[in-house]
């Protein structure tokens, strides 16, 4: 292929009194906030719902099984679509929503769609960590005189939270690449921006390179902080360690 | 037996004959045209919500008063490439991958609502115009936006990837007028967003707005407003440096526009009813591309 490489025009002053390097940087923030908050919401909230899961009581695990089935089984742009465009009209304070800044609404729905999505894939990762453990585990606590709360506390969660942590990684590294679909409803994340620099520069090749090393770099900061929590939590003398 | 024989010369000239004659005309085609006649396909671009330059219909049929041109266009490249039998194989796009699925090869034509700019022109190639649009706002009667001096302190939604979305932020660059933009994926969605009262007012085409307006349940509530803003021509897009094809679609076109036949898809298209549900966009041929149906050209404007 004979193209011409062009790449200064990430230097060259973009609409907005910056550089078109300053697009990829403010459309990285974005990526970055938005996952890492829908990270955390998937995370506290897949835990409760992988500990429901395991819980000897039919309701609970009725309903987190339901949530998983529902938020799994739809597609993540129609749960987003539905977040933002169907939320605000059925939710009884929508109008207030729809009231404040444009964009913080596109980052709402965004951040509420990708951390109930990652929360129901959270919750089957948690549930497996505690149903890997031997029956024996919880038993034992019981038998201990612990109360239910207690045995999760004490024994099964301690375990189980270590166990999960390699396959946590990779929902830790989806969230991220997950979060393009923002750009569908209008915020300017790290893809938005790609298609918005192929539109201004008419340099898609470069465009989509700088957009994709920082997904790559992302990542790569995901997966080394999440090993360092892996071998930090490493249980002595348990798989490997 | 030598009556045979002198039968199979003839035919073997014949057949000599013919493929001589394939062979130089092969040889004759390049780019897309080469392209299409080697892969026996033709692949057109299509616009989802593109009301009525190019959009989809009632059971999936891709319609409008661009994708009419492009019909007859690709008549035209069925005698070029002498294959009556061509696929033609129908890809939706939109405003955002338009440009880049151009440039890689996936379409070899779109004729929808795509403005011919001089910074497009850097990267793929235009065809004679179809048309002539205008951006304005689209707004409920009783928001109170009557101009664009009115927009600042309010949410306008735009549709992403568009030349009104650039010329709004590019407005608001130079006049650092606080006017909070929306942009979203398709025309039908910018609308939604109008229609909830997220935005005031919905910047665009003023014939896709008229469209969109025309197909809305409470379309008695909404008005086309202010100066028009913009001023583009409409044009098929095609690969650049790829003259023998653009030569034909320019003279498919000029042949349309001159005849007579452009005028009557006009009325078809902008002042009939026209599917889904038979609205109607009230919109007659207006002197400019009365003009330009007589002197077809592929100007910027």
């Amino acid at each position: 292929m004979s193209y011409d490489w062009h790449w200064r025009v990430f230097l060259e002053p973009a609409p907005g009194h910056v550089r078109y390097l300053d697009w990829v940087f403010s459309g990285l923030k974005i990526t970055l906030t938005l996952g890492l908050a829908a990270w955390l919401i998937a995370l506290v909230l897949g835990a409760v719902l992988g500990v429901m899961r395991t819980l000897p009581n039919r309701t609970l695990q009725g309903f987190a099984a339901s949530y998983v089935e529902l938020f799994r089984n739809v597609p993540l742009i129609v749960q987003l679509f539905i977040w933002y465009f169907v939320g605000p009209e059925v939710l009884p304070f929508g109008d207030a929503v729809k009231k404040i800044d444009p964009v913080a609404q596109q980052y709402l729905a965004a951040t509420l769609c990708l951390g109930t999505y990652t929360a129901a894939r959270v919750c089957e990762q948690v549930r497996g960590g505690i149903m890997s453990l031997p029956r024996g585990q919880r038993e034992a606590g019981q038998a201990l005189g612990m109360t239910l709360a207690q045995t999760y506390r004490s024994v099964l969660l301690p375990m189980a939270l270590r166990i999960v942590v390699p396959p946590l990684t990779s929902e830790f590294l989806n969230v991220f690449k997950n979060s393009a679909v923002a750009s569908t409803v209008g915020l300017l994340e790290l893809a938005a921006q790609g298609r918005q620099l192929v539109d201004y520069t008419s340099r898609p090749y470069e465009s989509f390179i700088a957009i994709t090393l920082m997904y790559i770099l992302v990542n790569a900061v995901v997966m080394l902080l999440m090993r360092f929590v892996e071998l930090r939590a490493r249980v002595p003398g348990y798989i490997g360690g | 037996m030598n009556f045979s024989i002198r039968h199979v010369a003839v035919s073997l000239a014949a057949c000599a004959t013919v493929l001589l004659a394939t062979t130089v005309m092969a040889q004759e085609l390049t780019g897309t045209l080469k392209k299409v006649k080697d892969d026996g396909v033709m692949v057109l671009g299509h616009r989802d919500s593109s009301m009525p330059y190019s959009y989809v219909a009632q059971g999936n049929e891709v319609v409008g008063y661009s994708h009419e041109f492009a019909v007859k266009i690709v008549e035209q490249v069925k005698k070029a490439v002498g294959n009556p039998n061509l696929t033609v194989r129908l890809v939706p796009i939109n405003a955002q991958n338009r440009i880049t699925l151009m440039q890689n090869g996936t379409i070899d034509l779109e004729c929808g609502g795509t403005s011919n700019t001089a910074e497009r022109r850097k990267q793929v190639e235009f065809s004679n115009s179809l048309s002539i649009t205008q951006a304005r706002l689209l707004t409920r009667k009783d928001s109170g936006v009557k101009e664009f001096s009115d927009l600042p302190n309010k949410t306008v939604v735009v549709t992403a990837g568009t030349t009104s979305e650039r010329f709004l932020r590019d407005y608001i660059d130079k006049t650092r007028a606080p006017i909070t933009i929306v942009s979203a994926k398709d025309h039908a969605q910018s609308f939604i967003l109008l229609q909830s009262g997220r935005a005031a007012a919905f910047f665009m085409d003023s014939d896709v707005l008229a469209a969109t307006m025309a197909r809305a349940r409470d379309s008695a509530d909404y008005v086309i407003t202010g100066t028009p803003q913009t001023h583009e021509a409409i044009a098929c897009m095609l690969r650049r440096d790829d003259p023998a094809f653009k030569t034909l679609v320019d003279r498919t076109i000029a042949g349309i526009e001159t005849s007579g036949e452009a005028a009557k898809m006009w009325r078809k298209w902008f002042d009939s009813p026209i599917p889904p549900n038979g609205i109607q966009l009230k919109l007659p041929l207006p002197d400019e591309i009365r003009d330009l149906f007589a002197k077809p050209n592929d100007k910027t404007l």
